[in-house]
Order: structure tokens, then C-alpha cells, then sequence
């Protein structure tokens, strides 16, 4: 009676899964780009045109040299033809008005059709139109086109803007923290971050202050055969709380592109941070032709006293996403927090979790991962908890879960425990579970369509992690994956 | 089977003839004719196995249930062809012999957008959280429920009685044509049987039908049908009054599966 029916509950899952990326599209613009591939003297070139200091010159140098002895990690649970990296260009800018390496002054400076860019993908820039209450630094391919707030940020001492700026700007603080959480040698996939990155966000919360709105960054690759390597830096001094959001989305081409990412952040005394990623690259057809390669090193480190680092993500873009947001855990009685939601559909492939260290005496950390599979897709969860011998009273809660939805897909999970202190208490819960056709049944039961079916049901897999995103983004999330915009998340 | 008049059509909520349906790749259903007009309460007894859930997912729309011949109208129109959530939205309510829970989808959430779906459908304004809470606060009364069941997970944890109070609670809100009672007394204590059957009551109305499915007698105690039918083999075997389910319990299914047909 299927076809009297109407749809079951595979077709239903079939519809969700096919669904267009609409952030595919690609902006005309004159672009600004280095030689393909990459050898010192274009390092030298792209640090040359973001007019940058000696000492930043021979830290990516420094980088460079080690790469080159490093060997691409291979023990991911993703597939992929191995890399080119000579194929690819490590340096894309739209051109602009103003000296190299210094951004727009102001928003008459930049392209209009960057500004019609950022409109169409939801995020304006315009002084009229911007988002209350949140800060948007605009990067586009490998710079910074635009930071809104920045003078209201700056009256409280606020630093938030353009990696490349910040550089010039604030060397002192940069040779102080960069490398600090995720040293120049750290992978295969930093190092090389750490050799060509080309822009990102720097945000430096002052003592004591809290900041009054959201930061946030929306990277755009638009650019073709070019990589992205964004940096980005985030420090909160003493007992200064920040709430930090990106955003991503690239066009839809036939090719893959690597984006290798490196996010540092440092909690000093009762400081807190809560970054929050919506990562929506774009994920490759649904034959798994192009798509983003999400190599992603970010990692935060708690170094005071009662601080606090909260990850939350939600995964829905990339041909492949291969992130660990950890947290180093070394203040006595600081807290670490993961929170994922990570969706695989079509041939998507994510690899994804966190590390917890602890360092400190009574520190606590909390893992929440949600795994959504459908078409081909393969998702792992891969983490670490590891409690140092110094670590006494050590606490971890992981639950790692995982919604199947058809039967061509794959869930696998990793969790590793490493304890030398015997007075820590770990605990671990794990679920796998299929979207039942007696669930949607009772829903269409209910009168609501089967589309809104699938959304109510995954939106309440994940309401554990999405309540844990500012408001603004938890609807982007939820609209993210597939759901209405009348979530039931709070 | 007498074929149905035109008048009769008109005014009857539901007409099934001849339907016959396969679950599983078996016949379960073979030649089921009922009418059931406006305002009545048919009940529908027989032993395990002879194919009541089997006619309560069919007439829901559920998939897996193969519908091989026959015909079903409700308001004079083809059943069969509509969706599940269209049947739902047109007045059909199902109440689950087992209703399913949903992790991190409260209850609330669901039946408001289920409303929402079918107000929408009546072209009638949607409801907000505040009316909506209203609404549900009242209808919870019927079947003594507590307002924290709004903001559990869809049947989560809730006792089989409360799941069955909860199926009541949402027919109220719902506030449907036809309901069907799949096995509604099952698993439920005398207490939560009584205060479900008094919400079911408190529901009977003149532009309602129901029909209520159940193996045992003592639910028809409390809600009085005005037809009992019996159902064995997959067809209607014997229909009577209120009455006839009295002498079922006492006289058991074997004699009705003995007697003759009709």
C-alpha cells in the first residue's frame, strides 16, 4: 500500500538527504592570488603581503622546514585520494582599495559586491542592516574584508578583528600566545597552517571584562583551487567571558578543496570561553563529487584557575571533517565542555570528537556527541579523556550517540581513556539508534507532514547540544539540519 | 453486503466494504464490510490474530499494510488515497495500542504542531504557545493528567497507563471526526481503565464517530457502544447490540467462530 500511501520513511530520509546546498553559488570578483604551490618564496610572498613582521616570517618558516619532514596522518576513519599540495593555491584576495595587509577602513572601502556576498548568505555588514547584538568579522577566501562593532568593542578594551591586523597591530600579544595552545609542530595539518595561514579572527578580552555581544566569524571560500588556512586567536584575561561564533559556507565545484584550519584559545584565572561553530562547507554532490576537506585543529587551553572552555558544534557541511575541539585542562578547577552535533549524509565522511586533558587538580569536563547518518554517509566519534597524575578529583561525563536514518550508512565510535590518577571518576554512555518508522508514523498520525517528521525527531536527538548554542544560531543550526524554524530547542 | 444508498453514503462517517488487506504478504483482512454514521460508537471484538490492529493501521494509513481489494469512505470520500497525515488532518485520530516515544521532541511540541497542522489544513489561524498551553491545560483535565506530561519526551518513561491517558489527552486536543481506539484497555490497571473511559466519554459527541478496538469486554463496561461487532478471520462474523459483549466474555470467542456468519 506503499504507493497509496503516500512516501515511507526511506523516501522521506532520501528528500532531506537530497536537498540542494544553497550556498553554492560563486561571487565574480577580481582576485589577488599567488602562484600555485608551494615552496618558501611564496611563505616569503604571503607574509610580504600581509606586511608582516620578521618575527612572524621565521615562525612560518620555522613551520615550513618542519612539515616537510612530517607525513600526512593516515589513522583518521576518512578516505580520500592523497593530496597535491603543490596543486594548490595557498593565497586568494579580492582586490581592494588601501595598502597591502591593511584592511578597509571602512565599509565604503570595501567591494559592493562582497557586501552583496555577505547580504546573500545572510550575514550584513551594512551599518543599517547588521546583526544587534553580534560582531561579524567578514573573511573572504584568505583576508579579512570586514569587521562590524569594532569601535564599541574597542571603548571597552575589546580587540576584535583581522588576524593580519592584529599582527601588526598587537606583535607583543601574538608573539605571546600564538603557538601557545597549538604549537608550530603540532600535526601534519597545523604545521602547514602554521606555514601559509593567510587570515582569521583575533579577539582579546581584557581583565575582568565581560563582552557585551557576540563575536563572530563567517569564512567564505569562494575562490577556486585554493586552500584555506585561517588562524584564529582568542584570549580571555582574567575573569573576562566571551561568547565566540563562526560560520562557514563555500560554493559548489566538481574539485575538493582543503581548508586547514587552526583555532587557539587561552582562559586565564575565572575566565571563560564559549566558541560556537555552525560549519556548513560545502559538502560535495550527491554522488560525493567535490565537496570541502575539513582539517581542523582547534584546541583550548583552560590556563587559570576556575577557567572555562565550552566547544559547541554543529557539522553538517564538508566532504570530509576531521576536527578534535579539545580542551587542556591545566588551572585547578577549570572546565571543559564538548558539545557536537555532527551530520553525514550523501558520501560525507566526519571524523570527528575531542581531547580532554587534565592537568589540574578538580577539573571537570563534559562530552555530549550526536551523530546523524544518512545516505552513504560514515560518521565517527573519536576521543580521548586523559586524567595526568596531578589531576586529582578529576571528573568526566561522555555520551556519545548515534542516529542511523536508512541503512547505507555507517556509525563508529572511538573512545580512549587514559587515567594516572586514581581519584578521578569517569563515566561513559554510548546509544545507537535508527529513526523508526513507528516515530514517523505517529507523527503523520498527528497530522504533521513527514519532512517535519524527520526534523522534530532529529531536532530532538540533538536538543542536548543545540540548547547549548546562542539563540541567533541555534535557529541557523536547525534550519541546518533540515528542521523548522519553530524549533523546540530551550 | 447490501450495497449502500446514495443517502446512506452522505451521512456516514465511515464506510468500509469488502476491504481486504495483507500484512506481511499474508491475507489478514478478507472481505470486512462496517458503517459507521455520525455520533455512534461501534466496538470491534475478536481473539488475537483476527485482524483488529490490522484494520486500525489500514484506516490510519500506516505503511506495510497492503490493501488488496475493497473500499473504504470517510465523509464520502476515498480513504485509501490519502496520505497518513492527510487522514489525520481530514479528523482521522489513531490511538496506539503502543505509542512510540521520541527523545528531546516534548510533548508539548509535538501535539501543538500537530494542531497547528491541522488548523492550518481547515484554513483556520494557527495557535500560539500561550493559547495553545490554555487549550492543553483544559483537556488534560478529561484524563487527570498533570501539566509537567506537556514538557516530558513524547511518552518517554511515562507508565503504560499514562501512555494510553496521553493517547486521550491528544484526541481531546485534536478534537477529530473519526477516532479509532486500537486496544486503548490494554495494560491498564481498573483505575487508569475507569479515568480513561471517562475521558473517551467526555469526548462522544453528536458529529463524532469512534470506534473502539479490544479483546476484552470490561472497557465496553464503562464506555457503552451502540454496536458490537465481532471480527474473526479477517471479516465481520457477528454484530449486535451493547449487549452481545456480555455474552462474548461469558461465552467466549469459540462460539462465535463456530456460529455461522451473519
Amino acid at each position: 500500500m506503499d504507493d497509496q500511501n503516500g512516501m515511507t520513511s526511506s523516501d522521506t530520509l532520501q528528500k532531506i538527504a537530497d536537498q540542494e546546498y544553497r550556498w553554492g553559488f560563486v561571487t565574480d570578483i577580481e582576485a589577488e592570488t599567488v602562484p600555485r604551490g608551494l615552496n618558501e618564496d611564496i611563505i616569503r610572498m604571503i607574509s610580504a603581503k600581509k606586511n608582516e613582521p620578521e618575527f612572524m616570517l621565521q615562525w612560518r618558516l620555522k613551520a615550513y622546514r618542519h612539515w616537510l619532514t612530517m607525513q600526512e596522518p593516515a589513522w583518521a576513519n576518512v578516505h580520500y585520494p592523497k593530496i597535491d599540495y603543490q596543486d594548490i593555491i595557498y593565497y586568494s584576495a579580492p582586490r581592494q582599495k588601501g595598502a597591502a595587509g591593511d584592511g578597509p577602513k571602512s565599509l565604503d572601502e570595501v567591494d559592493p559586491e562582497l557586501l552583496r556576498t555577505y547580504e546573500k548568505l545572510g550575514i550584513p555588514l551594512s551599518e543599517q542592516k547588521r546583526l544587534a547584538g553580534v560582531a561579524v568579522d567578514a573573511v573572504f577566501d584568505s583576508v579579512s574584508v570586514a569587521t562590524t562593532f569594532r569601535d564599541k568593542l574597542a571603548e571597552m578594551g575589546i580587540i576584535f578583528g583581522a588576524f593580519s591586523e592584529a599582527v601588526q597591530k598587537h606583535p607583543e600579544l601574538i608573539k605571546k600566545y600564538l603557538g601557545s595552545v597549538v604549537p608550530y609542530n603540532d600535526n601534519f595539518f597545523a604545521t602547514l597552517n602554521s606555514a601559509v595561514f593567510t587570515d582569521g579572527s583575533f579577539a582579546y578580552i581584557p581583565k575582568g571584562v565581560r563582552c557585551p555581544m557576540e563575536l563572530s566569524t563567517y569564512f567564505r571560500i569562494n575562490a577556486a583551487d585554493t586552500g584555506q588556512f585561517e588562524r584564529t586567536l582568542i584570549i580571555a584575561e582574567e575573569g573576562a567571558s566571551v561568547s565566540y561564533l563562526e560560520g562557514c559556507t563555500a560554493p559548489r565545484r566538481d574539485n575538493n578543496q582543503l581548508h586547514a584550519a587552526v583555532v587557539e584559545l587561552v582562559a586565564l584565572d575565572d575566565a571563560t570561553i564559549k566558541y560556537s561553530t555552525v560549519q556548513n562547507w560545502y559538502p560535495g554532490d550527491k554522488n560525493g563529487k567535490g565537496g570541502i576537506y575539513n582539517f581542523v585543529t582547534k584546541r583550548g587551553k583552560c590556563a587559570g584557575k576556575r577557567s572555562k572552555i565550552s566547544w559547541t558544534q554543529v557539522e553538517t557541511g564538508s566532504a570530509i571533517t576531521w576536527k578534535y575541539p579539545s580542551c587542556v585542562l591545566l588551572g585547578d578547577d577549570s572546565v571543559g565542555e564538548f558539545y557536537s552535533v555532527a551530520m553525514t549524509n550523501n558520501y560525507q565522511q566526519a571524523d570527528t570528537g575531542t581531547k580532554m586533558i587534565h592537568i589540574g587538580r578538580n577539573t571537570r569536563s563534559t562530552i555530549i556527541s550526536k551523530g546523524i547518518s544518512a545516505g552513504h554517509g560514515q560518521n565517527t566519534y573519536r576521543g580521548l579523556v586523559k586524567i595526568q597524575k596531578g589531576a586529582t578529583n578529576a571528573r568526566n561525563y561522555s555520551q556519545c550517540d548515534s542516529l542511523l536514518m536508512g541503512d547505507q550508512c555507517g556509525a563508529h565510535t572511538f573512545p580512549y581513556v587514559e587515567v594516572k590518577n586514581s581519584s578521578s571518576r569517569l563515566e561513559h554512555e554510548a546509544s545507537t539508534s535508527k529513526i523508526g518508522e513507528d516515530q514517523l508514523f505517529y507523527c503523520r498520525q498527528r497530522g504533521i507532514s513527514d519532512e517535519d517528521a524527520v526534523s522534530m525527531i532529529v531536532n530532538g536527538f540533538c536538543k542536548t547540544v543545540l540548547r547549548e548554542l546562542p539563540m541567533e544560531f541555534a535557529v541557523e543550526a536547525q534550519k541546518l539540519l533540515g528542521l523548522s524554524l519553530e524549533g523546540s530547542v530551550g | 453486503m447490501t450495497p449502500a444508498t446514495a443517502t446512506e453514503k452522505k451521512t456516514a462517517m465511515l464506510e468500509i466494504r469488502d476491504l481486504r488487506a495483507n500484512a506481511g504478504g499474508k491475507e489478514i483482512l478478507k472481505g470486512l464490510d462496517l458503517t459507521i454514521r455520525p455520533g455512534e460508537v461501534h466496538a470491534i471484538m475478536g481473539p488475537n490474530g483476527s485482524g483488529k490492529s490490522t484494520l486500525a493501521h489500514v484506516l490510519a494509513g500506516r505503511a506495510g499494510f497492503e490493501v488488496t481489494g475493497g473500499e473504504v469512505f470517510y465523509q464520502g470520500r476515498n480513504l485509501l488515497e490519502m496520505a497518513p497525515e492527510e487522514r489525520a488532518r481530514e479528523g482521522v485520530f489513531l490511538a496506539f495500542q503502543y505509542p512510540v516515544e521520541i527523545p528531546g521532541v516534548s510533548n508539548l511540541y509535538l501535539l501543538k504542531s500537530g494542531l497547528n497542522a491541522v488548523r492550518r489544513h481547515r484554513g483556520e489561524p494557527e495557535v500560539d504557545a500561550m493559547e495553545f498551553l490554555a487549550l492543553a491545560r483544559e483537556r488534560m483535565k478529561l484524563v487527570a493528567m498533570d501539566e509537567s506530561f506537556l514538557h516530558r519526551a513524547v511518552n518517554e518513561g511515562f507508565s503504560g497507563g499514562e501512555k494510553k491517558r496521553n493517547e486521550i489527552f491528544q484526541m481531546a486536543v485534536l478534537d477529530p471526526k473519526l477516532a479509532i481506539l486500537d486496544e486503548t484497555d490494554s495494560g491498564l490497571d481498573i483505575d487508569a481503565l475507569r479515568i480513561v473511559a471517562e475521558g473517551v466519554n467526555a469526548l462522544r459527541s453528536p458529529q463524532r464517530a469512534m470506534l473502539v478496538i479490544t479483546h476484552y469486554q470490561r472497557l465496553l463496561d464503562y464506555i457503552i457502544p451502540d454496536a458490537v461487532h465481532v471480527l474473526s478471520g479477517g471479516r465481520i462474523v457477528l454484530s449486535g447490540p451493547a449487549e452481545l459483549a456480555r455474552e462474548l466474555e461469558s461465552r467466549g470467542y469459540a462460539w462465535v467462530e463456530t456460529s455461522p456468519a451473519q
